[in-house]
């Protein structure tokens, strides 16, 4: 049971990862905000300005 | 685990393996069991693991435990991040598979199931694994450097200059080729274009959700995007039966193909919030899903192959695209065996996410085993149908005939017995009017698709909504890789014409955005409209021109990989790296040859142009031949510069064998790990 419940952890922090939940999280913890769609915009400001976009595979 | 058991284990394991691919390899005349393919796959992918990749980790690449990685030295809370292996696994993973693995082993499979599985499987365990592991740790101990960066450093300045070249075309070419497959799938297809089309309007609610009532949710805002994708596909079937909505959403090749360069301009335009986010979302969410479900059918089912080992178009003369067996099998499967295009992931987000050098081996070469496994569902999918109805599927009108009678007759002939009645049939099952000349390989991967999940879950009466949901998964896939490549690309000539003009470089000043993103979607939009508007179907030039190019750039990942295994004194291993190098510069330059000089038609770009301003003169002739003439343009350059990439290795690795160089490798200074401290 233990194991089962900490594999359904695992997976859903990879699915919060792949889906950017924890890059945002990770966000509000470092600039010290809220979370809020000022802080949202703001995150993705962050994440468009950034040099490397995420290549998707083909 | 003792000794004496592990061997006892791993013994029973390649036995197994040996038969299954014995029975795969050797059976004729009979159709085999699917299962077959998935337990020599599973037993492939296991020894591959157990043994060669952890030869690679120990012998080659001296995976270092006490080595602190640059997610550890550089932390910024934002692109660097010690992050759980399984998490980096599934981030990998959801980054390199694409529609490839699916759609190039479905054209592949007109050679027979055979060809297409074996490479897929030794490919995999013996190239593709390997270079995403080698360039996924090469990158980790240069701070999560790309490619381009990494050539440059260490092959010289022609390696970073081609990397970036060949990056560039590639990604116009996949673009282009991964539209033409939607357009292929949608053309005259009201259902499957009602759903796409309404994916838009859902991705903005999802974005405008995110946005401004639950910012940041978005799990939670995925499953309510994927339930509104399924009442789209539900609608669509409705719309397809009410006559005057069903000719709003009927559109032919161009009216499509002029629709998603719109599309494509406005993603690589709008603010990646609003459309590009939340639609790679949602893509995301349906394809682990899709992939997770469709491996449970296959095994649960473990459905007949229909189509033999091997058809009598391994001689080059297939409908499906032309060329032989070598070396079109091989660069028609790019993404299950071997994609140069994972090599830009591997040294993109996820070296900058590792916690430990170890685990390297499971993210690189166990999320390429894993996408392997996906090409291999897709070869099941596409061999499960009658081969005549595959052919019938696959063949563009110009190869079989443009009425139903003259194509099934064409095909039975071939030896692959179809009837209008059947055709007609399945399209009638599936919602569709017609399922002839539906070329690019997704519609018939959507068939099977649908004919095996119908068989398990619904039966033949929710076969359509089976097949529209396999469509709009693979159109979902296909349009977040459009969103995302041509962004990729504009960035890129962002940073390139930034040396030029600077402001040309700020990636948040309009002008530069807008005219940036024309050039790359007028650029893949040219390719597209050259194969809508081509007899052959378009996908024989542009799937083995994308091929080409996404083989020569595993070859340059090769080069440097090779040149740092020599750098750091492990020549003696480095046919590791050079027995794959090796390989695909045969296949690559061999198609290249073919594509350029074949003096087939079918085959060669001059020879086609040629047969062209030869034959009948219609207004399009001088654009067709003109096209052709293009395309051998384009293999050449492309050619040529990874010769001189390779010329440029070769000339290091004998400089450095020979003692002339000194083998300096440029890795990041050695800090020990805190984990160590820690135990952890």
């Amino acid at each position: 049971m233990r194991a089962m419940t900490q594999a359904l952890r695992i997976l859903l922090a990879a699915l919060r990862e792949i889906f950017d939940e924890s890059a945002y999280a990770r966000f509000l913890d470092r600039t010290q905000m809220k979370s809020s769609p000022a802080a949202y915009a703001a995150f993705w400001r962050e994440r468009d300005s950034g040099s490397k976009p995420r290549p998707r595979c083909c | 685990m003792n000794k004496p058991l592990s061997v006892l284990i791993w013994s029973i394991v390649a036995s197994v393996g040996a038969i299954a691919v014995a029975v795969v390899a050797i059976r004729r005349g009979e159709p085999i069991n699917a299962l077959w393919l998935v337990v020599a796959a599973t037993c492939c992918y296991a020894l591959g693991y157990r043994f060669y990749s952890k030869f690679i980790a120990s012998k080659i690449l001296a995976l270092d435990a006490m080595r602190a990685t640059p997610a550890e030295r550089l932390e910024n809370g934002r692109d660097f991040l010690v992050t759980n292996k399984w998490v980096v696994f599934g981030h990998h993973f959801a980054a390199i598979a694409g529609p490839g693995p699916l759609v190039g082993p479905v054209l592949a499979a007109q050679f027979g199931y055979l060809p297409g599985t074996l490479w897929v499987l030794a490919g995999a365990v013996f190239a593709g694994c390997v270079q995403d592991f080698v360039i996924l740790l090469f990158s980790v101990r240069r701070d999560g450097k790309s490619l381009t960066e990494m050539a440059k450093e260490e092959i010289g300045r022609v390696g970073g200059i081609v990397a970036y070249t060949a990056v560039i075309a590639i990604l116009v070419i996949l673009l282009a080729v991964a539209a033409l497959i939607v357009v292929n799938a949608l053309k005259d297809s009201p259902w499957g274009t009602f759903t796409i089309a309404m994916t838009i309007p859902i991705a903005f609610l999802m974005g405008l959700y995110l946005r401004r009532i639950r910012p940041g949710k978005v799990l939670e805002v995925s499953v309510m995007g994927f339930v509104l994708v399924l009442l789209a596909i539900w609608g669509g079937q409705w719309i397809s039966q009410n006559p005057a909505l069903a000719s709003v959403f009927t559109l032919n090749a161009q009216s499509l193909a002029l629709l998603i360069i719109g599309y494509g301009f406005a993603a690589s335009a709008l603010p990646v919030w609003l459309l590009l986010a939340p639609r790679d979302y949602l893509s995301t969410f349906v394809k682990l899903g899709t992939i997770g479900l469709l491996a449970v059918g296959i095994v649960a089912l473990h459905p007949t192959l229909h189509m033999p080992a091997l058809t009598r178009f391994v001689d080059g003369t297939g409908p499906v695209f032309a060329g032989k067996i070598f070396p079109f099998a091989f660069i028609t499967i790019a993404c299950g065996a071997i994609s140069g295009f994972h090599s830009l992931i591997s040294s993109g987000t996820t070296p900058k996410l590792i916690a430990r050098e170890t685990e390297t081996r499971m993210v690189g070469y166990g999320a390429m085993m894993a996408e392997s496994a996906v090409a291999i569902m897709a070869i099941t999918a596409a061999c499960v149908l009658q081969p005549g109805i595959y052919f019938a599927i696959n063949s563009p009108a110009g190869v079989v005939g443009a009425t139903a009678a003259k194509a099934t007759e064409t095909i039975s002939n071939w030896g692959f017995p179809v009837v209008p009645a059947d055709m007609q049939s399945l399209a009638h099952a599936v919602g569709e009017q017609t399922l002839f000349n539906r070329t690019g390989g997704a519609p018939a991967f959507a068939v099977g698709m649908a004919h095996i999940f119908s068989q398990s879950l619904g039966g033949e009466t929710v076969m359509a909504l089976w097949y529209h949901f396999a469509v709009m998964f693979e159109a979902l896939f296909i349009l977040t890789i459009l969103d995302a490549g041509t962004r990729v690309a504009r960035f890129m000539i962002q940073d390139a014409l930034g040396h030029i003009y600077k402001p040309l470089g700020r990636t948040s000043w309009y002008p530069s955005i807008l005219a940036t993103s024309a050039l790359i979607v007028a650029a893949w939009g040219f390719f597209l409209w050259q194969g809508v508007r081509d007899p052959l179907g378009g996908i024989n030039s542009l799937w083995p021109l994308f091929g080409i190019a996404n083989q020569l750039l595993a070859t340059v990942a090769l080069c440097v990989a090779t040149t740092i295994i020599i750098k750091l004194h492990r020549a003696k291993y480095a046919l590791v790296s050079l027995v794959p190098l090796a390989w695909l510069v045969a296949v690559t330059f061999t198609a290249s040859w073919h594509k350029v000089l074949d003096s087939n038609p079918r085959v060669g770009f001059l020879a086609q142009a040629r047969a062209l301003a030869n034959g009948l003169a219609t207004p399009a002739t001088a654009r067709l031949v003109f096209n052709n003439r293009l395309d051998a343009v384009v293999t050449v350059i492309l050619v040529v510069m990874v010769a001189l990439v390779l010329l440029e290795s070769a000339r290091q690795w004998i400089a450095i064998l020979t003692g002339g160089e000194a083998a300096a490798v440029k890795e990041a200074p050695f800090v020990r790990t805190r984990f160590a401290e820690e135990g952890a």
